[in-house]
């Protein structure tokens, strides 16, 4: 039963008709609802809290879902410098993440290391975890990271291939085990690389 | 020449016998006392119980690996009555171990696990001697010399929920009557990177511990491995909420073992963007920890006049967050026309924000229940942790360094100290806010009486030449070369400084061997202090009250982690 004045969906599709892909459909949705989890560990998560404020407003692009739990999130925001001691988080927080998710770097600190070529800083966080977008800066300005987030969407629309995360194994022993060998845990593209590097005795 | 005080020499020598210590004052006058690590905690002792010495501001380690006993620890003591400072130093030969000084001040607790971590340096008695800021698998401590600064170790684990070891507690071990919670290091109200532990009868939290270092980021040793202006962008990242005031801080420091004074119209810069600074780190503050309540309007309110100090930042500087903005000697360029004009209207802007602010925040219902009576800290607590800055003022301390020991003309300003009555989190807001209006009154003094003249000084050895001489003559260019080739060489000594940030007292502790690196910078973080006292602070409190105490201890773990 409908009322008077108003159509059916049935009548709608008479209508009206939309031909399109559907994965085109699918990732004009997916680009224009990323939900992202801020993984703000310093600075840069400061001028994060700008990107997401009154100003600059990722609103805007479709991303201003904000959630602090991984299973609710698609886009990985690092923002800040990833410690030694951070790592494992970090890739436990990936791993929680659903199907399709995406890892935005955000800031020298989190794509490299940045200036703290340091005992206890991690080089880069795509040493453990795969990274779509780096942006530069220290920190980027929040126009650097609209950009970065414009061109995570265009990646999505464009379903440009990701080898990095195709090929990317948990650097964490699998099982939940924490004895793992240090010197193994940090793959590239699902390859071991490198041993544990010098340390010199006190 | 500063001498060091009879009254102290006299008494210790009554008490203590002479032959153990050596009173010294450095060129730059700091007074030091020389120890063996017998006498240490008995002269700590007496000079926190007789002496007037009440606040532990620091404890550190120092490694000079050539020497028979390799480590110094230093201890840096503030006397609040009489406004004064005393060094006291003991040396420790590898595997050598001093008696703890958490039996005499609270707050020595972490710094001395700070010392043991990075240092390896033993304190006997302590309850709970175990690493902090670097991670469980990390081998060796990294501040000894002989340790690679890039030397990077992987952590593949994350330790489980642990407790700290103290004589009444029961250690690691759980108790299956309460219900053991995490939170963080990677949760929205722990600020980006604290973890905190807890056990619960029902709500109600039976103990709680805080795990550190999840952003330990090696400050100290990068110090150690670059130029003394190089150091500066390092110092931005500190406090990154209120970065400039880190660089006035360093800065002064090594201006003071160098015995040089910046001109007059630095110090009035320096002034007005360490208040600018003051007021955006509160705010910060405050609307995150409105954010931790839920009340997210007041972080998106705030969240525009921090977007205008930003802009005021860019124009000065061209960068907004960290702007490195000092260097040795003054600033790094004087403020653009107009600049001055920017920062009287923003006052009167922001007065009117934390009008608004406050009216919504402090006035809110809910807000004063959530904060008011909750998890207060007494003045004795404060002082014995050694709390410094708006959280010691909150418990009613009437301590603010740019009173009580005045830089940069601090005293020629007309404003005054806000003091709490409670200790409690309303307090603690209640004098943010209030830091924020008289921090506009400090800067619309500052930018009236504006001085002319250099905004740096113009020592050939120190700073670096205009752009227009380096390219322009051929003394300008020689003068360059060689102070980029040699560096910026202050003579060998050290030092202790501290200037009044957002948190509280912002300490700096440096040692220069006569080289162009700094031989040891130790940080002293206000928050550090602060946080060490979390677990005991929330002890018997709701689980929901421990959140809104980590905000508004202003935790910031640039500096809490270094």
């Amino acid at each position: 039963m409908q009322s008077q004045g108003t159509q059916s969906v049935d009548d709608m599709s008479r209508s009206f008709a939309l031909t399109t892909k559907l994965d085109a459909i699918v990732a004009w949705g997916q680009r224009n609802a990323l939900w992202p989890l801020p993984y703000g560990t310093a600075c840069c998560g400061i001028e994060l809290m700008s990107v997401m404020g009154p100003k600059y407003d990722l609103a805007r692009f479709g991303a201003e879902v904000v959630r602090f739990s991984p299973r609710q999130a698609d886009l990985l925001l690092v923002a800040g410098t990833i410690t030694e001691k951070m790592a494992p988080i970090l890739v436990r927080i990936y791993e929680q993440m659903l199907e399709p998710k995406y890892v935005l770097s955000m800031g020298a600190c989190a794509s490299s290391g940045g200036f703290y070529r340091a005992y206890h800083v991690l080089q880069g966080c795509d040493k453990v975890i795969p990274v779509d977008v780096y942006v530069p800066g220290c920190p980027p300005t929040p126009e650097a990271v609209l950009d970065g987030v414009m061109t995570l969407q265009k990646m999505i629309k464009d379903r440009t291939p990701r080898p990095w995360k195709d090929y990317w194994t948990s650097p964490l022993l699998s099982g939940g085990s924490n004895a793992g060998l240090p010197g193994q845990m940090f793959a590239e593209s699902g390859r071991v690389i490198g041993a544990l590097p010098k340390v010199v005795a006190p | 020449m500063i001498q060091f005080p009879e009254v102290l020499k006299n008494d210790l020598s009554v008490k203590f016998g002479t032959n153990d210590f050596k009173f010294l004052t450095t060129p730059v006058g700091d007074h030091v006392i020389e120890v063996t690590k017998e006498t240490t905690p008995a002269l700590l002792r007496y000079l926190k119980e007789y002496a007037g010495f009440n606040f532990l501001m620091d404890v550190c380690g120092v490694d000079f690996p050539n020497r028979e006993k390799r480590f110094d620890v230093v201890y840096h003591l503030f006397n609040m009555k009489e406004r004064s400072r005393l060094r006291v130093k003991a040396q420790l030969a590898d595997g050598e171990a001093v008696a703890t000084a958490t039996t005499i001040w609270k707050g020595a607790d972490w710094f001395e696990r700070e010392a043991f971590d990075m240092f390896g340096i033993i304190f006997s008695g302590h309850p709970n001697l175990r690493k902090i800021l670097t991670h469980h698998q990390f081998v060796g401590h990294p501040l000894r010399k002989d340790y690679e600064a890039d030397a990077q170790q992987h952590c593949d684990s994350v330790l489980p929920i642990h407790f700290d070891n103290t004589p009444d507690q029961r250690g690691d071990a759980l108790d299956n009557r309460f219900v053991p919670i995490n939170i963080g290091p990677s949760h929205p109200a722990m600020h980006g990177t604290l973890r905190v532990m807890a056990e619960l009868d029902g709500e109600t939290i039976v103990r709680a511990s805080a795990e550190i270092g999840y952003l330990h980021r090696c400050f100290e040793k990068m110090a150690e491995t670059h130029p003394y202006n190089q150091v500066i962008p390092y110092t931005d990242r500190l406090n990154y909420c209120s970065a400039p005031m880190n660089n006035v801080g360093y800065c002064k420091t090594v201006e003071r073992l160098l015995g040089v004074e910046v001109p007059a119209r630095a110090q009035a810069m320096r002034v007005v963007l360490c208040e600018l600074s003051r007021i955006i780190d509160h705010v910060v503050s405050v609307g995150t920890g409105g954010v931790d309540l839920g009340a997210l309007t007041a972080f998106f309110h705030l969240f525009t006049y921090r977007e205008k100090v930003y802009n005021l930042f860019e124009k000065l500087c061209g960068a907004r967050l960290t702007v490195a903005m000092t260097r040795v000697g003054g600033m790094a360029q004087d403020a653009p026309e107009g600049w001055f004009d920017g920062v009287l209207q923003f006052c009167n802007e922001m007065s009117d924000g934390i009008d608004e602010i406050s009216k919504l925040m402090l006035g809110n219902k809910i807000f004063i229940k959530r904060t008011q009576g909750v998890c207060p800290v007494s003045k004795e607590d404060a002082i014995d942790w050694g709390y410094t800055g708006p959280l010691l003022r909150a418990s009613g301390v009437n301590l603010d360094l740019r009173k009580s020991n005045p830089y940069y003309g601090y005293d020629q300003y007309d404003f005054d100290i806000p003091i709490g009555a409670n200790g409690d989190i309303y307090d603690r807001y209640l004098v943010r806010i209030e830091e924020m209006r008289q921090s506009i009154r400090i800067i619309r003094q500052a930018v009236k009486s504006m001085p002319t003249g250099d905004y740096t000084i113009r020592d050939k050895g120190i700073v670096l030449p205009e752009k227009k001489d380096v390219y322009g003559n051929i003394e300008g260019l020689m003068n360059h070369f060689m102070l980029v080739i040699k560096g910026l060489r202050p003579p060998p000594g050290e030092v202790y400084d501290a200037t009044e940030a957002a948190n509280g007292e912002l300490g700096f502790y440096l040692i220069s061997d006569g080289s162009a690196n700094p031989y040891r910078l130790k940080c002293r973080p206000p928050c550090f202090a602060i946080y060490q006292s979390f677990p005991s602070v929330v002890k018997g409190a709701m689980l929901a009250d421990a959140i809104a105490t980590v905000a508004s201890m202003n935790v910031i773990a640039g500096e809490l982690d270094r």
